[in-house]
């Protein structure tokens, strides 16, 4: 049936359809068509269930493995980095945890790293690699990427040239079985091309992860959706520390420690 | 002074003789806003001035305070207010009333985003009927991004039958307040514009063209759309903490999913 806009509205309005999930308090919860406390195996993580709950679908242990671990080996409690900073200074501002860490998430959204940049990332992989099943070359996958996106995200590093996280993450997933899968072989490919045309940016770690989350199934959205909390570990000490700190002693910042660059002073119109 | 200075075109700070941390004067783009602005100069002028760099003139502050009452409350109907009133009712601190406000109403659907693809619409287009026209018709495939993929012409509403009398009535004051082309330009080849979408002018678009004429970018378009609309969010979600959740919709639900119908 073709229904116009107010039309769609009035169906929608006033109740919630839904299929994947309801909470029935004092009885039961269902999620995505299990019974949340009795449908599913006793050693369901919360993890895997967040997975499940974004895709509908189950993970393999060897790949919750490897997720996991990156979550571990991206966490880094130290202050200065920019979404880090934000939980910091709510600390030292003494504001509550949860606006602190939901401030410090939310600006992990970034495009220079984080959740932006593995989103751009993971569209990447999953183009150029359908690209080149199609018959492309990987130069002209990236040159028509470059051509119409500008820019190549999870190449080169803010602050650094090379990512320590990387080695650490292979490792484990070739242990596991999982460590050489279309994309995250593409990710290498494309590192090594790029230095063999004279751009020698290597791969930082969003470029490693966003493959694992297309060897593994994801889209970009869903992946998103997934790595939302993965620097939550890392943020949580930096709140702890600033708050156990005198107020405002996180970075104070005196006049002298800001350059201005604007116009001069001037009079403000009668 | 650190190693890493912040450095700022907007703020000089002046310190107290016994404290750097402490300000004995602050200039806004040159003028001293606690010396000579405060007592004088109104709040659309500071937000104006910050923004733009430069003191807006009485036709341009007029016309941003009118925008700015337009945006002020959009209503507990609005997606965004009711997120701040599911803050608000269930007693969550102020501030996360207000960050519920800004995420949902950051949308592409009748939110800051959907401000912003107006604006750079106007950028491209700027009063060129043919090029509006092209432009509903195919919008621009934009690169990879968090944001999800645009689903109808930005600054109408894809629900809509026709123009809203609010949104009428905001287009038509606020085109009699500007200088700038747009507002005025929009108003005479709404029928057009509307025709070629399929669908009516929302109160995004009102707001991308006013922006657009008192000079902002899409960037600043979108942070004060976001700014501009948190004041309804704000007593919205006070009043509902009052109204306490029993008075507060919970709604029945249609699980087309459920185990407990299958075992059945």
């Amino acid at each position: 049936m073709n229904m116009n806009g107010p039309e769609r509205l009035k169906q929608a309005a006033g109740k919630l359809t839904t299929k994947v999930g309801a909470a029935f308090p004092g009885t039961r919860a269902v999620f995505r068509g299990h019974d949340l406390h009795t449908g599913f195996e006793e050693k369901m993580g919360w993890f895997d269930l967040c997975a499940f709950g974004i895709t509908g679908r189950r993970l393999q242990p060897a790949q919750l493995q490897v997720l996991e671990a990156i979550w571990v080996w991206t966490s880094y409690p130290d202050a200065r980095i920019w979404n880090n900073r934000v939980a910091g200074l709510g600390g030292s501002t003494r504001t509550t945890p949860v606006l602190a860490m939901s401030a410090a998430q939310a600006v992990s959204e970034a495009t220079i790293y984080g959740r932006r940049n593995e989103f751009k990332a993971l569209a990447f992989f999953k183009r150029t690699h359908d690209e080149m099943q199609a018959g492309s070359s990987l130069g002209e996958c990236i040159d028509r990427h470059l051509k119409q996106q500008g820019k190549l995200a999870g190449y080169g590093r803010p602050l650094a040239s090379r990512d320590e996280r990387i080695e650490p993450t292979m490792t484990l997933a070739r242990k596991l079985g999982v460590g050489d899968g279309p994309h995250v072989t593409l990710a290498f490919e494309v590192e090594r091309y790029l230095a063999s045309v004279g751009k020698p940016l290597s791969m930082n770690f969003g470029a490693l992860v966003s493959a694992f989350g297309a060897d593994f199934g994801f889209s970009p959205r869903d992946y998103n959706l997934l790595y939302f909390p993965v620097f939550l570990a890392g943020m949580q000490p930096c709140y702890v520390e600033a708050v156990e700190k005198p107020p405002g002693t996180l970075f104070p910042t005196s006049c002298a420690d800001v350059c201005y660059e604007g116009v001069a002073k001037r009079g403000w119109p009668a | 002074m650190s190693v890493s200075p912040i450095h700022t075109r907007i703020w000089l700070e002046e310190p107290e003789a016994d404290n750097p941390f402490a300000t004995r004067a602050a200039h806004c783009h040159g003028y001293d806003v606690y010396g000579q602005m405060l007592g004088r100069a109104r709040w659309a002028d500071m937000v104006y001035l910050l923004f733009r760099g430069e003191a807006p003139s009485a036709q341009q502050a007029q016309l941003f305070d009118a925008l700015a009452v337009a945006l002020a409350n959009p209503g507990p109907r609005d997606p965004a207010v009711h997120a701040a009133m599911c803050g608000g009712v269930g007693g969550s601190t102020a501030a996360a009333c207000l960050i519920a406000a800004l995420a949902v109403g950051a949308g592409q659907s009748g939110g800051a985003r959907e401000v912003f693809l107006v604006m750079r619409d106007w950028a491209d287009c700027g009063t060129d009927l043919s090029a509006w026209q092209r432009r509903i018709a195919q919008p621009p495939v934009l690169p990879d991004d968090v944001w999800p993929v645009q689903e109808h012409p930005a600054g109408f509403d894809p629900n809509g039958l026709r123009t809203p009398t609010v949104v009428v009535q905001a287009l038509t004051v606020l085109a009699s307040l500007s200088t700038g082309p747009c507002l005025p330009w929009l108003s005479a080849h709404l029928a057009e514009l509307e025709a070629e979408a399929g669908l009516p002018l929302a109160m995004t678009g009102v707001a991308a063209a006013a922006l657009v004429d008192l000079g902002f970018g899409p960037e600043e378009g979108e942070m004060l759309h976001l700014l501009l609309r948190l004041p309804g969010s704000a007593v919205h979600a006070l009043e509902q903490w009052r109204y306490g959740f029993k008075r507060f919709p919970f709604y029945p639900v249609d699980l087309q999913d459920d185990p407990a119908k299958e075992a059945a």
